[in-house]
């Protein structure tokens, strides 16, 4: 059965590949570093299942000192001139196109073609894991028909990876260390903390209070955690459940269903949701690393203001 | 009460803007000494949760393929495809792309967008391309607003539609945690009261787009006759 572990070997070996391209670049001046970080970030990636959880605690911890510490300076130099590029993109047409839409149009096949196929009973593919598997098999795949269309260098692949990863940089790690952190949380206990607090200090025995507690509460924890799934557990269990359904009688339901889309409004909103606000900052070469957030807050808030509106007027009524 | 230090150290953190890596590690090691555990359980709690979430990073797979493609000139063939559409401007080609985004989503065609494969090397560049064809050359300052402006439609675009679907992470989230406390409610019934929210999204953020057009026109001042309806409306 192919799992997650065949993915975790293939990204390994990607990251290995970028920390040795770093490695080699000796004009680099923080060559070592890059190649430092990279390294010890594939070992996670090759190795992590196997080794001790206190093992893997040091190397991220190894990880963070590189690029705190030590810095990981800027990004790759570009391979091609922009005039390359230009007589290319005239060259190859539309056609370019082509592995890239393969990407999404084969992981969408996979997700729900590989599910059901079995092999001596057994199921190919982890049932659990169909998405992530396919977005990689999807992958291979838009890289083989682009590497045959192109004839480009065996090398380019890892060369452009490292390009785009370096420019990337330590944000490319965050949005995981952010899970860890969140786990933390857990393990701590944080969650239960916040929704006491709340239960202590705001006057809950207007409806309308309590909705507006629920959703704004669903929000800024969100903000907190960066991602609504941790908070809605906590707030729901603290607030929505005894007060919005217990108390004053709402659907469980519609209560649900809003307040989880109240929770999307913190995220928009927060840099704690590293891979939808600071990783693309990264990716698009902005200076600012919370211009896309910025963008987002009016949407963020004029809708947690819409959702309010809505569980207000339609929990209490079906 | 001790507990919530993590959280003060990232706020501060965050809002002071240190090292992003180094906050976040430091407020786990405070949250986990101030929930009780020693400093070796702390950080192999740490280890264990960084190694159990490694399927985050799976959206940098791509980057080979969209490194490949776009050094034979990707970005540039989007950009010209989108000067040849006419009625092609910046928050048309993002409305458009947020409708999409939203109604694949909705139908569980949540992998159909994403930053790594659609935005950089398509979306963006396409955004930008049309504000190139319509005001000439555009300043640096724009350029980044455009691009976040991008990265902003893919992200309200997935949040604002995959709860419309019934076999999405969040609504079996929902369900499950309903379950437990003995309520049981359908899937559908959740996706059913997920669409209000995505209608007000759509209007809110296409409301948006217009204005940013607007801004856009005004600030770098249309050609004659683009900015203003053909036909004589």
């Amino acid at each position: 059965m192919i799992g997650l572990e065949a993915v975790y070997v293939l990204m390994g070996l990607m990251v290995a590949g970028i920390a040795i391209v770093n490695f080699a670049d000796r004009p680099d001046r923080k060559r070592l570093n890059k190649a430092a970080f990279w390294g010890i970030y594939a070992v996670t990636f090759l190795f992590g299942t196997h080794l001790p959880d206190f093992v893997n605690g040091l190397l991220v911890i190894g990880m963070v000192l590189v690029s705190s510490i030590g810095g990981l300076g800027r990004g790759g130099p570009e391979s091609a001139t922009r005039e390359e590029r230009e007589a290319s993109a005239r060259r190859w047409g539309s056609r370019l196109f082509l592995p890239a839409l393969l990407i999404p149009a084969v992981t969408v096949a996979g997700t729900f073609g590989l599910g059901d196929v079995r092999v001596h009973g057994v199921p190919l593919v982890d049932p659990s894991q169909v998405t992530v598997i396919s977005l990689a098999l999807a992958t291979l795949v838009a890289l083989a028909v682009g590497m045959v269309m192109l004839r480009a260098p065996v090398r380019a692949p890892i060369v452009e990876a490292r390009r785009l990863m370096d420019s990337v940089g330590w944000a490319a790690v965050l949005p995981q260390m952010l899970a860890a952190l969140g786990a933390l949380f857990a393990l701590a206990g944080v969650g239960h903390v916040v929704s006491t607090l709340v239960n202590e200090w705001i006057p809950l025995d207007r409806a309308i209070v309590v909705v507006i507690t629920y959703a704004v509460g669903m929000a800024l924890f969100t903000i907190v955690m960066g991602n609504a799934f941790a908070a809605f557990p906590v707030m729901t269990a603290g607030i929505g459940l005894p007060l919005i359904v217990g108390k004053f009688g709402g659907d469980p339901a519609i209560m649900a269903a809003i307040g989880m889309l109240s929770g999307y409004c913190g995220t928009l909103m927060t840099p704690m949701a590293a891979n939808f606000n600071i990783v693309p900052a990264a990716l698009l070469e902005l200076p600012d690393q919370n211009a896309v957030i910025k963008v987002q807050i009016p949407t963020g808030i004029v809708l947690l203001a819409v959702n309010i509106a809505l569980m207000y007027f339609l929990v209490f009524r079906y | 009460m001790l507990t919530l230090l993590g959280v003060l150290v990232v706020v501060v953190g965050f809002a002071l803007r240190l090292d992003a890596l180094l906050v976040v590690t430091v407020a786990g090691i405070v949250t986990g000494l101030a929930g009780g555990l020693d400093l070796h359980d702390v950080i192999a709690a740490f280890g264990k949760a960084f190694t159990l979430n490694r399927y985050v990073a799976i959206v940098w797979f791509v980057l080979p393929v969209i490194g490949l493609l776009e050094r034979s000139g990707l970005k540039e063939r989007a950009r010209d495809l989108i000067a040849r559409i006419h009625a092609a401007t910046t928050g048309r080609v993002l409305m458009a792309y947020l409708a999409l985004r939203q109604i694949t989503a909705s139908m569980g065609l949540t992998s159909l967008g994403g930053q790594a494969q659609m935005v950089r090397p398509l979306l963006a560049p396409m955004a930008e391309g049309a504000a190139e064809t319509r005001y000439g050359d555009v300043p640096e300052k724009t350029r980044y607003l455009i691009r976040a402006n991008a990265a902003a439609v893919d992200n309200v675009g997935v949040f604002f539609g995959e709860d419309i679907f019934i076999a999405i992470g969040s609504i079996l989230l929902i369900k499950g945690f309903l379950q437990q406390n003995g309520i049981d409610v359908a899937p559908t019934t959740l996706a059913k009261w997920s669409v209000p929210t995505a209608v007000a999204a759509f209007v809110v953020h296409a409301v948006r787009l217009v204005l940013f057009d607007r801004r856009l026109n005004r600030e770098l001042g249309g050609r004659p006759g683009d900015a203003a309806p053909r036909g004589g409306r």
